[in-house]
Order: structure tokens, then sequence, then C-alpha cells
């Protein structure tokens, strides 16, 4: 795969919050049309990775998006370039209604295809068409990570974050909405990078993945790979 | 009954119009659970200016109020950009202190443009008297002001839900991070919080000091301030009707607790807000405010 493909391409990341630094000059690449998973434990630096890609925190390093640097940009304009994050927890708008939130999720958009967007989602997720005049923090915690989602595609983005969409969600859930994220993926195009601890999942879904331990890139390689390695398969799958 | 009827006239006046400051408090509330302690004060200047174009310049009353609330509206948003925007919105000790601080700079300044002696203020509403019951009277000015209100709530309830800045607006009030994640502009949207509410403040200071017995200096809010905060919490804080149904019930306890109670007239301030603790004690979120929703 050439340079040329890469939808994303990081190179020594560093930053953190205040004199706290957490990332320790990373670097990994996605391309366009993967699905790639960043794994780690708690505290590795996966939530803070993708802020700083999504400009919510200041960084030092690059970040090139399709070729342009967009490190320590603005996270409203880094979205109007194609980026969309779903934030780990809580991504949705829980005082607006549900159809609310999906408007939200397309503010940065100027054409008049958005309804057609939202029903397009409502498909995908009958229930949330059941719910669409609720306020979202009513839902469930299942339905409102296929909120934040769909709000997140709402931006019809290039390129997904997914901060551990598991997080707090039932195995069932779980499964479900990474056979979805898959879906979405083929049907769409849509470039994802998902940071996870469940690395079961996620690997099951993805092409490629990271390791990401103390701030750094451990390992990497094709998802089967990793899934087998014996290192990775201690630490995160638990066998 | 004639008396109870008068004093439930006055109710609807007074509450009305601590309602409209509320509505101010409120707006900015909603985005940044922040109480702008200055919103008085420049609603007060904001009369001032008013008076200005109306008396000094001869614009037409109501003219000179649409005119007021703009200008308003613009210092208001430049206030924002200077003064709030640079600090975390999350932190709100350093903001309340720089309202309280913009509450005595904007008190001092307006004494020394337009000094400290009161001024009559021009009619905003016909005189006279639009309804005899008995011996209780309905003033075209209550009628006026209680339309003023419930106009003013309906065009920002509309503003708030159908366009697009509105729900930009909303959005940031419900979860800054994913608004900011979808791309919405923070800053300039709780600027547009901050010139709104200063136009519905100054619409209030306007309304309040144009009541025939009332005069304009530059103290004239600091009480209603007091009041329209206490609305406001009882109201919810995040509820536009609920600032308008919370001034209503403030200006009702203000009125009728003093001449049916032993409670003595200087104490009708404090006796409102103490209605105020007792009904937060047992509601927190207020009569009409949203509890927090969050389900794991």
């Amino acid at each position: 795969m050439t340079a040329d493909s890469h939808v994303l391409e990081v190179a020594d990341l560093r930053g953190g919050y205040g004199a706290i630094q957490v990332l320790h000059g990373l670097g990994f690449y996605v391309g366009l049309g993967e699905v790639v998973v960043i794994l780690g434990a708690n505290g590795a630096g996966k939530t803070t990775t993708l802020r700083a890609i999504s400009g919510m925190i200041k960084t030092t390093g690059s970040v090139k998006f399709r070729g342009n640097e967009i490190g320590n940009s603005n996270a409203a304009d880094i979205v109007r370039l194609g980026i969309a994050h779903v934030p780990q927890g809580r991504g949705t708008l829980p005082e607006l209604s549900v159809e609310d939130n999906l408007l939200v999720g397309a503010y940065t958009r100027k054409d008049n295809e958005v309804q057609h967007d939202i029903e397009r989602w409502y498909e995908v997720y009958p229930v949330l068409a059941e719910r669409r005049t609720q306020r979202a923090g009513s839902l469930s915690g299942g339905e409102q990570q296929m909120l934040a989602v769909s709000r997140a595609l709402m931006s019809r983005p290039d390129l997904l974050l997914l901060d551990e969409p598991s997080l707090g969600l039932a195995p069932m859930i779980v499964q479900d909405l990474f056979q979805r994220f898959q879906h979405i993926n083929k049907d769409t195009g849509t470039t994802m990078l998902v940071v996870e601890q469940n690395a079961q999942l996620a690997l099951g879904i993805a092409d490629r993945g990271y390791v990401l331990e103390s701030g750094h890139i451990s390992h990497e390689g094709p998802a089967e790979q990793l899934i087998n390695d014996d290192a990775i398969r201690k630490a995160y799958l638990g066998v | 009954m004639d008396l109870f009827l008068n004093r439930l006239f006055d109710a609807l006046s007074n509450g009305s119009t601590y309602a409209l400051v509320a509505l101010a408090l409120v707006m900015i509330y909603k985005a940044t659970t922040l109480i702008n302690f200055a919103q008085g004060e420049m609603a007060m200047f904001g009369a001032f200016i008013v008076l200005v174009l109306a008396t000094e310049r001869g614009v037409p009353m109501w003219l000179a109020v649409v005119l007021g609330m703009i200008l308003s509206a613009v210092l208001a948003a430049g206030i924002e950009r200077t003064l709030i925007r640079p600090f975390d919105p999350a932190d709100h000790l350093p903001l309340v202190i720089i309202t309280l601080g913009m509450f005595l700079a904007i008190g001092s300044m307006a004494g020394i443009v337009w000094r400290f002696d009161p001024r009559s203020f021009p009619e905003l509403f016909p005189s006279g008297v639009a309804l005899t019951i008995g011996s209780a009277t309905l003033s075209w000015y209550t009628v006026g002001v209680v339309s003023t209100v419930v106009v003013t709530a309906a065009l920002l309830t509309l503003l708030l839900n159908r366009t697009k800045i509105g729900l930009a607006f909303r959005a940031v009030s419900s979860n800054l991070e994913s608004s900011q994640l979808s791309g919405i502009r923070v800053g300039p949207t709780l600027q547009f919080g901050w010139a709104i509410a200063a136009a519905v403040g100054t619409l209030g200071a306007c309304v309040f000091v144009a009541d025939p017995i009332r005069q304009l200096d530059p103290f004239v809010m600091v009480r209603v301030l007091i009041f329209a905060a206490s609305a406001a919490a009882l109201g919810g804080l995040d509820s536009l009707w609920g600032a308008i149904i919370g001034g209503i019930l403030i200006g009702a306890v203000q009125s009728l607790l003093v001449p049916y109670t032993p409670i003595p007239n200087e104490l009708s301030l404090a006796a409102a807000v103490f209605v105020l603790m007792v009904v937060l004690l047992f509601r927190p979120s207020g009569l009409f405010g949203t509890p927090p929703v969050e389900r794991v």
C-alpha cells in the first residue's frame, strides 16, 4: 500500500494534558477503506490518540489526513475536513431528541440530503426511528451508542474514529454493534479507526491492528497475525 | 376581594419584568450553567442607551428599544469575546468573579456617563386602565408587560427550536464535547447566547422602568436581578417557560405575602428568596427544570 492511499498518517505524535505527557512519539497509518484497531490497556493513551487526531488536545509531531497536515487544527475545522469522532461513553446530546442529535451530526453539511440520511440511519437502527422524539438521555446504553455512531456518520465522514464503543455494554449488544460497524464499512466505504480493550471483537472486524503501550506502539500487524501472536494473546485476549 | 385582585395584577406586572430578566439569565445558564451577575447592570446600561436615543436623539420609543436591544447585544458579544471566552468554561469561580466585577464596573460607568440622579423614562404602553372590576383596576401597563414577556418567550422558543444557530446553542448546552466533535464552533455559539440574553435583558429593564411609578438610575436593576435570579431558579434555570412561571410566582409572593401576613414590607425580598429555598429543598431542579438524565 503506498503512502498516497493512506487516509491518515501519524508520525512522532507527542502530547497529553498539561504537564502530563501521555503520547511518547507514536506513529501509525490507516489506509483507505480499512478498519484499523488500536489495542491497549487502561491509560495506554488510546483515547488521547483519538483526541489528538480530532483536534481536542495540543500535540507535537505530525498528523496527516489525506496528505494534508492537520495537527493542532481546530476541532470544528477537522470535522469539516471529513473526520468524525464518537467519543468514549457519552457521545450523545442527552437533553436533545434523537432526531435533533442526528441534525447536529449534519451541522456542517450544506447539501439537501440530510433528511434522506436521517431516514437511512433510521432504517439501519429502527429503534432510533421509534424514539425519534424522545430525549437521547432516556435511551439505553446500547441505543445511545447506536445514536452516537449515527450522529457521527451524519457528517458523511471519510474517517470515523470510534473510542471504545464496547465500554459498559452487554456482550450481545457489543457483538451486534461491531457487526454493524463491519457492514457500514463495507456499504459506505467509510474508513474506521477503532480503539478498544476488547481485542477479540475488535480484531474480528479489523484489517490491521496496533498495540499501544505507555504512549508508544509496541506491536503492529494484520489482524489475523495479532490474534495468533502469543504475547498479545496473553496480554489482551486473556488466553 | 378587590384588594386581592389589585395585588394579583401587581404580581403579574412585577412578575413579568422579573421573568424577562430571568429569561436572559436562563439563556446564559442553559449554555454554561453560569449565572451572569452582571445581567441586571447590562440591562440597566441598555435602558440608558434607549433613554438617550429616545429623549436626546428623537428616535421613536419602540424603535429606540429595538436599537437599544441590538446595541446591547453587540456590547455583550464583545464582553463575551474579551472577558469570558479566554477562561475555561468549566471552571466557574473565575467566571463568577468576572461577572461580579462587571456588575460593579458597569454600574459605575453608567454613573459616570449618566450621573446617579433618577431620570424619568418615556412610557412604552398606553397609560390608563384597561379593565375595572369593582375597585380593582388592570392597567394597560400590566397588559403590555405580560404581553411583552409572552411574545419574547415565544420568539426565543422559535429561535432555539427552529433555527440552525438555535440547534447549535441547544447542542452546546447539552454536551459541549460532542458539539465540538460535530463541527459546532462553541465560542461563537456561546457569544450568540450572551448577545440574545443582553437584548432580552435590556427589554426587561426598559419595560420595568417604563412603569410611570418608577425611574431609571444606575442601581435600579440590583433588586430586580435578585428577584429574577430567584424566578429563574424557581422555574428550573434551564427552562424558558419555567422562568416566566417562576417570575410570576415570585411576584405573587412579594405582593401577596406582605398584605396577608405579618411579614413587614422591608422583608418581602427576603421572603421571596426564602420561598425559593423551600421549593428547591423539595425540587432541586426547580419546578420545570430538566432533571439530569443519564443511564448507564
